[in-house]
Parts: C-alpha cells; sequence; structure tokens
C-alpha cells in the first residue's frame, strides 16, 4: 500500500522528468529563428483577383513548365470562379482547374451537371486564382511523417521526391487544397513558386504567362519591392487566416464568400 | 553473472550496432533536424538543389524578341502586345535547337479564353470585347480573318 505522501512525490518526480526532454525541444523559440531570418529573402505572393479575367493561361503555363501530366485532372495552381446571384445563391467552380479558361457561363457542379446563371441574375462575380500559400507555420511540413516535405530558409515549401512515402498525410493536412499525388512519380506534388526560376531570377510561369499583371511575386524582405510595398501598406487578405498556418499568398479583392 | 545470463544482453547490442550502421549508411547527407528543429526543420538540405536545377521552360517574350524582333515589335503595339509569345506558340524549351519548330494554338478555345462574354462586375473580363461563339462563325478558325498578331478590326485579313 502506498503512502499519500510518497504518491505525491513519486508524481511530482515523474511529470518533471516527462517536462525536461520536452522543455529541452522548447528551447530554441520562434522568435529567435524569426530574428535570424530578418535578412535575406522571404518569396510572398500577391494576387490582384481585380485583374483577373479567368483565362487559365497561368494554368496552362505551370502544368507545362512544372510537368504536372496535362490531361490528368491535378495541378499545382488553378482559379475559381465565383458567382453571386441576387437571390442570395453562391455558386463556384473550376473546370480542369480553369486549364482551358471559363468558356461558358454555366457553372460545372461536377458529374457532368451544370448550373444555368443568366447574366441579368447576377449580383456579383470574378476570377480567384489559386496556389500554395507557403505559409509561415506548414501544416503539410508538421505531418510529414519521414521529413520529405520542408520549408527552405526563403520560405517556399518544398517536396523531396527521392524521400517521399507516398502516405498522403500532407495531402489532408493542407487547409488549402493545394497537395496532390503526382500522378507519374507517385509522391505528393504542390506549388513551389517555380523554385527554379525565382532562383534564376525569373518570374514564376504563372505571373510570367499572365497577360494582366494579376499574378505577381515579391520579396517581403526587401523594403523597395514594389509587391511588398502593396503587402505592407495596402489592403490585403489571406484566405483562411483562422487556421494560424500565416499564409504568404496575398489578395487584393477578396471576398467573404472565397474559400 | 553467468554467461547464459548476459548472452542475450550481447545479441541485443549487436543487433543494435548493426541497426545504426546501416541507418548511418541509409540516410543521406544533410539529413537531420536543422535551425527549425523537428517540427518544421527536419528534412535533407540538399534536396533544394534538385529543385533549383529543375529545367526552365518558358523562356518569355524577350527571348523571342532575340530573332523575332519584326513580330514582337508589332504585337507590342496591339493590345495583344500584353499577351506573352509562349501562351500561343508553347513554351519555347531550346528553341532554335530542340525543337526546332514550335506548334501554334490556333484554336477558338484560345481566343475564347479571354474573349467568351462573361460580364463579370469588379473582374478583368468585362473589359475585353468578346463574341458568342455559337453565333460568330461556330466551327471557323478566328485567325481565317482576324490577325492575332493585330487584332484591331482594320488589321482584318
Amino acid at each position: 500500500m502506498m503512502k499519500r505522501r510518497d504518491f505525491l512525490r513519486y508524481s511530482a518526480k515523474g511529470v518533471a522528468g516527462l517536462a525536461l526532454p520536452i522543455s529541452a525541444i522548447e528551447i530554441v523559440s520562434p522568435g529567435e529563428i524569426f530574428a535570424d531570418r530578418e535578412s535575406g529573402t522571404r518569396w510572398v505572393f500577391l494576387v490582384d483577383t481585380y485583374k483577373c479575367t479567368g483565362c487559365g493561361l497561368c494554368v496552362k503555363a505551370c502544368k507545362l513548365e512544372n510537368e504536372v501530366p496535362y490531361e490528368a485532372n491535378v495541378t499545382r495552381t488553378w482559379v475559381e470562379r465565383y458567382v453571386m446571384t441576387k437571390e442570395g445563391k453562391v455558386w463556384a467552380d473550376t473546370p480542369k482547374g480553369a486549364r482551358d479558361g471559363f468558356t461558358t457561363n454555366k457553372i460545372d457542379l461536377g458529374e457532368g451537371r451544370f448550373q444555368d446563371v443568366k447574366n441579368e441574375e447576377i449580383q456579383k462575380a470574378f476570377f480567384v486564382p489559386k496556389l500554395c500559400n507557403q505559409c509561415e507555420y506548414p501544416p503539410c511540413v508538421q505531418v510529414c511523417p519521414v521529413g520529405a516535405t520542408y520549408q527552405a530558409a526563403d520560405g517556399v515549401v518544398l517536396v523531396d521526391r527521392q524521400w517521399c512515402i507516398g502516405c498522403g498525410y500532407c495531402i489532408m493536412a493542407c487547409p488549402y487544397g493545394v497537395r496532390f499525388f503526382h500522378p507519374v512519380y507517385k509522391v505528393a506534388e504542390k506549388c513551389n513558386f517555380c523554385y527554379h526560376r525565382i532562383n534564376k531570377g525569373l518570374k514564376p510561369a504563372c505571373v510570367q504567362a499572365c497577360p494582366f499583371g494579376a499574378r505577381m511575386i515579391g520579396n517581403i524582405k526587401d523594403p523597395n519591392d514594389p509587391v511588398s510595398k502593396v503587402i505592407r501598406t495596402g489592403r490585403v487578405g489571406v484566405i483562411k487566416d483562422e487556421y494560424g498556418t500565416m499564409p504568404q499568398v496575398y489578395y487584393l479583392g477578396l471576398s467573404r464568400e472565397v474559400v | 553473472m553467468k554467461s547464459h545470463v548476459l548472452r542475450p544482453l550481447y545479441v541485443a547490442i549487436l543487433v543494435l550496432a548493426v541497426a545504426l550502421i546501416v541507418r548511418q549508411r541509409l540516410v543521406p547527407e544533410g539529413f537531420g533536424a536543422h535551425e527549425r528543429g523537428y517540427m518544421y526543420g527536419w528534412h535533407n538540405m540538399n534536396d533544394e538543389q534538385f529543385w533549383k536545377k529543375f529545367p526552365v521552360k518558358y523562356k518569355s517574350s524577350d527571348y523571342c524578341k532575340e530573332c523575332h524582333d519584326d513580330k514582337h515589335s508589332s504585337i507590342m503595339r496591339t493590345p495583344h502586345g500584353v499577351i506573352q509569345c509562349e501562351n500561343c506558340h508553347g513554351p519555347a524549351l531550346d528553341h532554335p535547337n530542340e525543337p526546332p519548330r514550335l506548334p501554334i494554338d490556333r484554336g477558338r478555345a484560345q481566343c475564347l479564353r479571354c474573349h467568351y462574354p462573361l460580364p463579370y462586375p469588379t473582374s478583368g473580363r468585362q473589359n475585353i470585347k468578346s463574341v458568342d461563339p455559337e453565333e460568330h462563325n461556330p466551327g471557323a478558325e478566328c485567325s481565317t480573318c482576324h490577325d492575332p498578331h493585330n487584332p484591331n478590326l482594320e488589321g482584318m485579313k
């Protein structure tokens, strides 16, 4: 029979012993990490939804640039169409990720069903390009059990194709649904701001392909960067802020209906 | 202590040693928990090189201009000057070496990406002139009558 005094003593020791390894992990605080990362590059993206026309040339360029099979219904970036009627209905679609643009006013509901919305019924309608948010706290990186997906020092989240086991945890963890399985390599695939291009001083394929300047990339740590200036001084929004992932794709002209 | 008691211990140590050696061999150099710790930093540092070396396919209109200056300067005087050459001609890759000729997307669908009538307020689309493809010469290639490099109606073929 254990005395109460002993029970309390052992409990205290046990808790202290368990807390020790946890405190060892917590020694490096996020603040210190950000202090180290003050200089250099942190890639961010800016989307001006007012300028987007839904042509889908960005999606076409992305798929060809990044060798994502053209006919497979997966894509690193896509464009969503939102149509709100005067009756208060919200319709949204992105047929084939808008690879071929939007060449009908019918909303694609999937499974071969379409919703006809007359132009005179429309209250509000616009296009929203989507891509990886390169979150400051990426949930996809947290959940990867093998360390195959990671964040580079410049903020871009990459997938190690040699190391990915294809478990799909990251695909489920991403609140934005930007991840998918690459149909050829059978590993997780995602937008990486065209890492090969931005590291050569080029713009991402989607940014270059956009005829209207709706997509922009910049370095938030560069005070003279025009995109950085808009994000720091302008009114910009992010998608699903409440998830605490600190997404780094900023939007001009975001609406409540956009998810 | 008797040896039959220690023997399983030796086996356990041997198994552990083999496991550690195998791990040492299999785990690539550069793999580990880096500055952001296990939660965000556990990865192979060298994999960034794979993505940095990924081949560039879209070379931009400035690349095209180096040889096709005439085409480039003529389209730049028109509203279609905002469209990159490669959006219709396909990625340049290593053209003119490989491929020696680039395929041109002349289909109606290519033009309708922008010119299908979707007068959506607060989207850039409402400012673009459009035609109803079911009424405007259905089936015909747009470039039969219109010059994509000079889309103004005065530039009609």
